[in-house]
């Protein structure tokens, strides 16, 4: 899923100043997954904002709404009717949200409540963690299922680098180093001699780096 | 046992203080009340095993909550008390009346009134 984080609330409330009406817009999807921007969140985002305003003497105004997901056209045109009642709006979506609003509704004001921060599962409830970097090119099967790519600080292909110590990356003592892992998990499965393959650099094309992607269907498109 | 305690209180009972949601927290304060407790069951003692835990966490994030906003953290607070703890139960009720009171309205419920 793709994971968020709140926005701090000063942050928020500040994009907010001087905008009377304003609709909290949450998304059903992985952010609701995430415990970021689903319709609970959206409650308390709200009751929040509507708490900080009446602290200050102002009309709260702020109204609530959670969509299936923000990153689907069909469900954006739900707005289509109300949109235009609000001075702001604030997508507590992953960053496609805000996006897909704006763009269906060019006179809107609207707002990011969360930074989306990685793609990731949940390790417990209210942990989780990074697994992927969306590179374009998956190669996890040849690492134990381990993707040094997005677990890797440097994103090296033939790891270790000299910073593993004691199992873990030299940025932190809490960042285990995948390599460590890699090499353990191969070990165990008997696979060690397939890390003799040295890997030549990757192509980073199908990454970001080859600028923004799009991905068609034919047999599905309309 | 016909304990006294303040009547300005409003007990709002719950199966177990597990079930206390941030978000009724967080509407108590729209609503204008002054402050918020809960009262769960002693710390180990809870019957579905870690409602009471759960709470605290609540109240916790509340209370960051309740700060970020420039309202006093003390206005929540949870209380741990066993179910046959009466007396308990009336001193609390007398110990954070006494410390709402000493705080004043909530600035929401003043903003409210004015």
């Amino acid at each position: 899923m793709i994971v968020g984080d709140s926005k701090p609330l000063e942050e928020i409330l500040a994009m907010i100043e001087g905008r009377e009406k304003v609709l909290v817009l949450g998304c059903r999807g992985c952010v609701t997954v995430c415990n970021v921007g689903g319709e609970k969140e959206v409650g308390i985002l709200a009751s929040t904002l509507r708490i900080a305003r009446k602290k200050n003497g102002q009309a709260p105004g702020i109204e609530e709404m959670t969509l299936e997901r923000q990153c689907d056209p069909e469900y954006i045109e739900e707005l289509a009717e109300v949109a235009e009642n609000y001075d702001a709006i604030i997508s507590i979506a992953c960053g496609v949200g805000p996006q897909f609003v704006s763009e269906r509704f060019p006179g809107a004001r609207v707002f990011p409540g969360i930074n989306t921060t990685f793609i990731g599962g949940a390790l417990e409830h209210g942990v989780w963690t990074e697994r992927c970097q969306s590179c374009g090119n998956c190669l996890v099967h040849n690492f134990g299922g381990l993707c040094p790519i997005a677990r890797c600080s440097k994103s090296l292909m033939n790891g270790p680098c000299g910073g593993s110590a004691s199992g873990n990356c030299e940025i932190s003592p809490d960042v285990p180093c995948v390599w460590d892992q890699i090499v353990k998990k191969m070990d165990a499965m008997g696979r060690l001699d397939e890390l003799e393959q040295v890997w030549p650099n990757k192509n980073w094309l199908t990454a970001r780096d080859g600028g923004p992607r799009q991905r068609v269907r034919e047999d599905l498109k309309q | 046992m016909r304990l006294q305690y303040p009547t300005d209180i409003r007990v709002i009972q719950l199966p177990c203080s597990g079930r206390v949601d941030i978000l009724h927290l967080l509407k108590a304060f729209e609503d204008g009340a002054d402050g918020v407790y809960v009262a769960g069951c002693m710390e180990g003692d809870c019957h579905f095993l870690t409602g009471n835990y759960k709470a605290r966490r609540k109240v916790e994030y509340v209370k960051k909550v309740l700060e970020s906003l420039g309202i006093e953290p003390e206005r929540i607070e949870m209380y741990n008390m066993s179910s046959a703890e009466g007396p308990r139960f009336a001193q609390v009720a007398n110990e954070f009346t006494e410390r709402i009171a000493e705080l004043g309205p909530s600035p929401v419920a003043k903003a409210k009134a004015a």
